[in-house]
Parts: structure tokens; C-alpha cells; sequence
């Protein structure tokens, strides 16, 4: 075929290449422009550089405001994804096991979490909460955060099913293993890096979910995103670049993570 | 034995064992049901009724709300008699000293301007009175001539609840005229079409930016060697793995005054002095384009891989036009991607609020924002809820059209 190419399509394809490379500039050099700034000397979030130092980085990580922030959104961040993962779990596995009345409507019913704008979902909290004192507590929080969860747990769970071969489950059944053997040494080691992938997804939701914390958080439960937010919003210091640094860095971790998941799950279902 | 009947038996066993093994698949999704009911669904519920009920009034002022029911309005040129005038005299004095008259009186300053003075000033120099006045009637028009006027018994009536259109209204920049018609609210008052138009004006631009660049970057990922489109999906998995705010951040950092973007155009001659790119409307639809653009990416390129080359090779032997050949051969086959795509971007968009609250000006907020400040800052429940219906009314609709479009919960991603 390669004498079918014309010149026009040449032309196209290194204009599909310019603007490709275009969109991925777009997409990526923003987060690394402010990389750099973080380690500047100077007072001010411009180029070029004043010079080198961690001094931003020190502001950070010995100011008592950004530490507990980290600590409060890696609290209600563990707590939630163990929520949302463990419910959602549950959920998928009992979506996938059998065909019941209604599944259809109760499948799109816990996936409206993912769809409902946070803004109404955190005014509904706002009074829903407030007779139940959960208003500015870490509960209320926790609660909320695992609620915005579980529909990510459900759909990677979900997928990782679908890969499944339900035969194993019957092999298991009628070599006289219990249901809850089957589902902890048959079901669980397969469905594993789906469900840990959900749980990480979860985990990053309530990680950079700032809309509930402004809305029902309290002055104790400042997070690190509502920590930026206001950074961002009064005043932002290079201390804000040095903050996003950390992030970028957790979120390429969060990135390798879940490829490596996916090539696990991916072998182990080719596997079958 | 007969064999029939060992038929039947052996029928009905295995109906129960598959209804028990339904049940229990059924008991696995409880919990979670439950948990979604009661900590989301509950809630949302709650707050949209609030768009709708309105009880302040007759909540604090029973007797009030009974006689303006019962009087009969018809008649009258729209100012009761004394019997309301007494129910509300009395109760005006005594909801002054319980200290419960300034929710009320807010109520009342919603539909009626100046409406929170007037039941503040009557209801306060009514609670000092040391005797019940001979006509509550000539007593309330003494202190304040408003109570004489049509314009305020109306607006007395349309919160006397229990259920109201006032706040639904409103966000359309309706309301209810004397006679009880639907008329547009006065051009200085109407700014909640305006705040719906922009949203959806904001929503519709992010959509066909995240379009015209996803669209060649999914096209070239899947013309790729999977591996290599593996390889250069990272590029678009790592913006979407960074939290929100980072990338607001690096926004702003960028398009600020002295920024990377501004230092550019003057490094290469496009402009003279610095443009203002961010606290407005470019800043907003930047952020957001790059913030959703991974949303468009995704289904794009999951529709494209499936796309397989031998329609446009046969479209291009029987002597199409490289152009032709891709517009009525391969768009119409992506179509499915390019739909859910826009339609996942627009949905997210529609309910945007911290990246305009941070990249926009005041003129740039959009939906989300006022229902936000409607809660915390002004306690304006009711005009809340109703901005959140109408939000959440329209995500719905484009959600189904969404899921008929790529149909059930595995293509979501």
C-alpha cells in the first residue's frame, strides 16, 4: 500500500503530527512549568530564576498549617477509599454473580455519585448533616469522600469481572470449598489489581476534592487541596509550587501504580 | 413415583436454588445501596424539596397563614381585613420576643424589597405597645403604610407555603404578578437566565476545544502500534492523575501577567505590553479545556482502535478523495466517540465551580458558584435548591442520552 500515499496525505499526516504534538504539549507543559518555580530563590512565581534553594520546600514541610493538612487529607483519604473499596467491592461482585430484577436501575443508581455535580451533593450535606452534628467533622467528611468513591471502585471492579471465567467459581463449589473460601482463594486473588486500582482511585477522588471540604469541612478539617485552594486564592507563594511538586510527584507514583495494575490484570486474564 | 411429578419437584429445586443464588448476589450490592441512599441520595432529595417547600412563614406565624387562607381575596382590592391584620399583628409581636421573626422577615426580603425592614420595624414596635389595639389594622398602617399595599399582601401570600413556585420562578427570571400571572422579572432583577446562558456558553466552548485537539491526538493514538500508543498515553493519564487544584495553580502561574505564555508572545513580537489572560473569561476556558481534555481523549481513542482500516483503504481504491474518504467513511464511524466524548466533557463542565472560582473574574462564575454562595454566603436556601435542580435537571437529561449512546456502565471509562 505504500505506493497509495499521495502527497496530499503526506501533507495531512505531518499536519496530524504538529497538532498531536501541539495537544501534548497543552496537556503535559503546564504541570512541569511550575516545577522548577518551586525551587526558585526568588519571592515570586516567574522566570528565569533567581537562583536555587529548597527554601519553599522548608516552608512547606515545617509549617505546622501545610503538615496538618497533609495529615487530615491522608486521614479522611485512607478512610474513605477503605469505605468506598470494600462497599464497592461487595457491590460489583453481586452485580456480576447473578442477573436480578432492577440491576440495570440499580447499576446507574450507584454510579449517579460520578455524574450528580459536587456542588449539589455537598449543599444537600450541608443541611443534611447539620442536625446529625456531622457539619465540620471528620466523619461527615470521610463519609462524603467515600460516597464520591464507589462508583470508580464499582467500574474498575466491574472490569476486571467481566474478565472472569465464572467456571472457576463452580470448580471450586464442587470440590467442596465453601462460598467464602471460593470468594477469598478463587475470586479475590484474580479480581485483586481491579480492586486496588479502584481503592487508588478513590483515594485520589477524596485526595483532590475540595468542593465538600469549602462546604461542610470546619477549620479542623482543612485539607491539602483546601489548603491550595485558598493558597491559590489569597495569595499564591511559591510555597503553593513546592505543595503542587509534591503532588505531581505523587500523582506520576499513583500513575505507575495503576499501569503496573493494569498489565497484571491484563496477563492474568490473558492467562485464563 | 411417577415421572411427572419427579419432574416437577426437580423443576421447582432448582427455581429456589437459582432464586437463592439471586438473593444472594442481591445481598452483595445491599450495603452499598443503602450506604448510596442514605449518604447521597437523602441528601440531594432534601435539598431539592427546599426549592419548592416553604414553610418559614407558616412555621412562625400559624395563625397568619390560616387567615390569609381563609379570607377571601377575590372580592377585596388585595389588602385584607382586620381579622388577618389581627392574627398577624399578634403574631408579629410574640415572634419578636421568641426572636424567631427574622427568618420570616428574610423570606419576605427575597420576593419584596425592602420586606425585611418592614416585618422588623412593625413587628418590633408592636412588641412595645403595652395595650392589644382597638384595630390591628389602623395600628400596622400607622407604623408603616406598606401594609396597605397590594404589592406586600401578595408577596405575604406567596410565602405562606406550604409549597411555592417562587424560587423555580425566579432562576427562569419569572415570577407571579398581582393577579397571579407568570411575567418576566423587572431587566435589573433578571440575572439568572444570564447565569444559565453563560454556563452553558462556558460548557459548549471547553466541548469543542477538548474536540478540535483530543480528536487528532486519539486519531494518531490509534493509528500507532498499541505499544507505542501505550507509551504515549501517558501523556495523557499524567494530567489526568493530577489533582485539580495543581493544575490550577500551574494555570494561573503560567497565564499570570509575567508568565511563561505572556513572556513568549512578547519574546516573539505578537504583542507589545502584557494581555490579560487570567481572572477571565480565556483563563476559564483554558483551564477547563485542559483540565477535561483527557475526558474527551479517552472514548475518542476507544472507539478509534475498533475502527478497523479497510473501509477507508476501500473508500480510497474506489477513488475517493483522501478528504471525502474521511468525512463520509470515518467520521460517520467514530460518530459514537465523538458523541459521548462531548457529551461526558459538556456534562463536567456544566457543573464546574473551582476553576472558574480561581482562573475567572466575577463575570466568569458560573452555575455552581451561585448555588455555593446561595448556601453559605447569603442563606438563600430556597433560590439555591432551585439553581441546584435546574443544574441537576439538566445533567440528568444529557446523562441519558450519554448512557443510549454508549449504553450501560463498562464504557463509562
Amino acid at each position: 500500500m505504500r505506493g497509495a500515499i499521495t502527497a496530499t496525505e503526506r501533507a495531512w499526516r505531518i499536519v496530524l503530527y504538529v497538532v498531536s504534538i501541539g495537544g501534548f504539549f497543552f496537556l503535559v507543559a503546564p504541570i512541569f512549568a511550575i516545577v522548577p518555580l518551586s525551587f526558585n530563590d526568588g519571592q515570586f512565581l516567574t522566570y528565569p530564576l533567581r537562583g536555587v534553594s529548597l527554601r519553599w520546600y522548608e516552608d512547606f514541610f515545617f509549617s505546622g498549617t501545610w503538615m496538618s493538612s497533609i495529615r487530615n487529607s491522608l486521614v479522611i483519604g485512607v478512610a474513605a477509599a477503605t469505605i468506598a473499596t470494600v462497599l464497592g467491592t461487595l457491590a460489583a461482585t453481586g452485580l456480576w454473580l447473578a442477573d436480578f430484577p432492577g440491576k440495570r436501575l440499580i447499576g446507574a443508581f450507584l454510579l449517579a455519585p460520578m455524574i450528580v455535580p459536587i456542588v449539589i451533593y455537598s449543599v444537600g450535606l450541608y443541611f443534611y448533616f447539620a442536625p446529625w452534628d456531622l457539619t465540620a467533622s471528620f466523619t461527615g467528611l470521610i463519609l462524603a469522600h467515600a460516597v464520591l468513591g464507589t462508583p470508580f471502585v464499582v467500574i474498575t471492579v466491574s472490569a476486571t469481572l467481566t474478565g472472569f471465567d465464572r467456571t472457576l467459581i463452580r470448580a471450586g463449589l464442587s470440590l467442596g470449598a465453601s462460598p467464602l473460601r471460593v470468594a477469598r482463594s478463587v475470586i479475590f486473588p484474580l479480581i485483586a489489581p481491579g480492586v486496588i486500582f479502584g481503592g487508588l482511585f478513590a483515594f485520589s477522588i477524596s485526595m483532590e476534592e475540595v468542593i465538600t471540604v469549602l462546604l461542610i469541612g470546619g477549620p479542623n478539617q482543612r485539607t491539602l487541596p483546601r489548603e491550595m485552594f485558598s493558597g491559590i486564592r489569597e495569595n499564591i507563594s511559591p510555597t503553593i509550587a513546592a505543595a503542587a511538586t509534591i503532588m505531581i510527584v505523587l500523582a506520576i507514583a499513583l500513575l505507575v501504580t495503576a499501569e503496573l495494575l493494569r498489565r497484571r490484570s491484563a496477563r492474568l486474564q490473558a492467562r485464563k | 413415583m411417577s415421572g411427572p411429578r419427579q419432574a416437577r419437584s426437580l423443576k421447582r429445586s432448582l427455581a429456589r436454588a437459582e432464586r437463592r443464588r439471586k438473593l444472594r448476589a442481591f445481598l452483595l450490592v445491599v450495603p452499598l445501596l443503602v450506604f448510596v441512599a442514605v449518604f447521597f441520595a437523602a441528601p440531594i432529595a432534601g435539598m431539592l424539596q427546599r426549592s419548592f417547600v416553604d414553610t418559614e412563614l407558616m412555621e412562625t406565624w400559624p395563625q397568619t397563614a390560616a387567615a390569609m387562607r381563609a379570607y377571601d381575596w377575590a372580592g377585596g382590592d388585595g389588602v385584607p381585613d382586620e381579622t388577618v391584620f389581627a392574627a398577624l399583628g399578634s403574631e408579629l409581636a410574640s415572634s419578636f420576643e421568641e426572636r424567631t421573626v427574622a427568618a420570616v422577615a428574610r423570606r419576605l426580603n427575597y420576593d419584596l424589597s425592602g420586606g425585611r425592614s418592614l416585618v422588623m420595624s412593625t413587628a418590633r414596635q408592636l412588641a412595645r405597645l403595652e395595650a392589644t389595639p382597638a384595630s390591628w389594622r389602623e395600628a400596622m398602617l400607622a407604623i408603616d403604610a406598606e401594609w396597605g399595599e397590594a404589592e406586600t399582601w401578595a408577596a405575604m401570600r406567596r410565602a405562606a407555603g406550604p409549597v411555592t413556585d417562587f424560587f423555580l420562578l425566579q432562576t427562569l427570571d419569572r415570577q407571579r404578578n398581582l393577579a397571579g400571572d407568570i411575567v418576566a422579572i423587572p431587566a435589573e432583577r433578571a440575572i439568572y437566565l444570564t447565569i444559565y446562558t453563560r454556563t452553558f456558553a462556558i460548557a459548549l466552548s471547553v466541548t469543542l476545544l477538548c474536540l478540535a485537539i483530543g480528536f487528532p491526538i486519539a486519531y494518531l493514538l490509534a493509528s500507532l502500534p498499541e505499544d507505542r500508543a501505550n507509551l504515549l498515553m501517558i501523556l495523557v493519564l499524567l494530567p489526568f492523575w493530577t489533582p485539580l487544584l495543581v493544575r490550577t495553580a500551574a494555570w494561573v502561574v503560567v497565564l499570570q501577567e509575567n508568565g511563561l505564555v505572556n513572556q513568549l508572545l512578547q519574546l516573539l513580537y505578537l504583542t507589545d505590553g502584557p494581555i490579560r489572560l487570567v481572572y477571565n473569561r480565556t483563563g476559564v476556558v483554558i483551564a477547563m479545556t485542559h483540565v477535561l481534555l483527557p475526558f474527551m481523549i479517552l472514548p475518542l481513542y476507544a472507539v478509534m482502535r475498533t475502527v478497523p482500516p479497510d473501509y477507508m483503504r476501500a473508500a480510497r481504491s474506489l477513488g475517493a478523495p483522501p478528504f471525502t474518504a474521511f468525512r463520509r467513511v470515518y467520521i460517520p464511524q467514530v460518530m459514537p466517540g465523538i458523541g459521548a466524548g462531548s457529551i461526558l466533557v459538556f456534562i463536567i463542565a456544566l457543573g464546574y465551580y473551582i476553576t472558574p472560582a480561581l482562573v475567572g473574574g466575577a463575570a466568569d462564575q458560573m452555575v455552581s458558584y451561585y448555588i455555593a454562595f446561595y448556601t453559605t454566603d447569603t442563606v438563600n436556601w430556597g433560590l439555591a435548591a432551585a439553581l441546584g435542580a435546574g443544574l441537576l435537571a439538566a445533567t440528568l437529561i444529557l446523562y441519558s442520552i450519554y448512557t443510549r449512546l454508549v449504553g450501560g456502565i463498562r464504557s463509562v471509562m
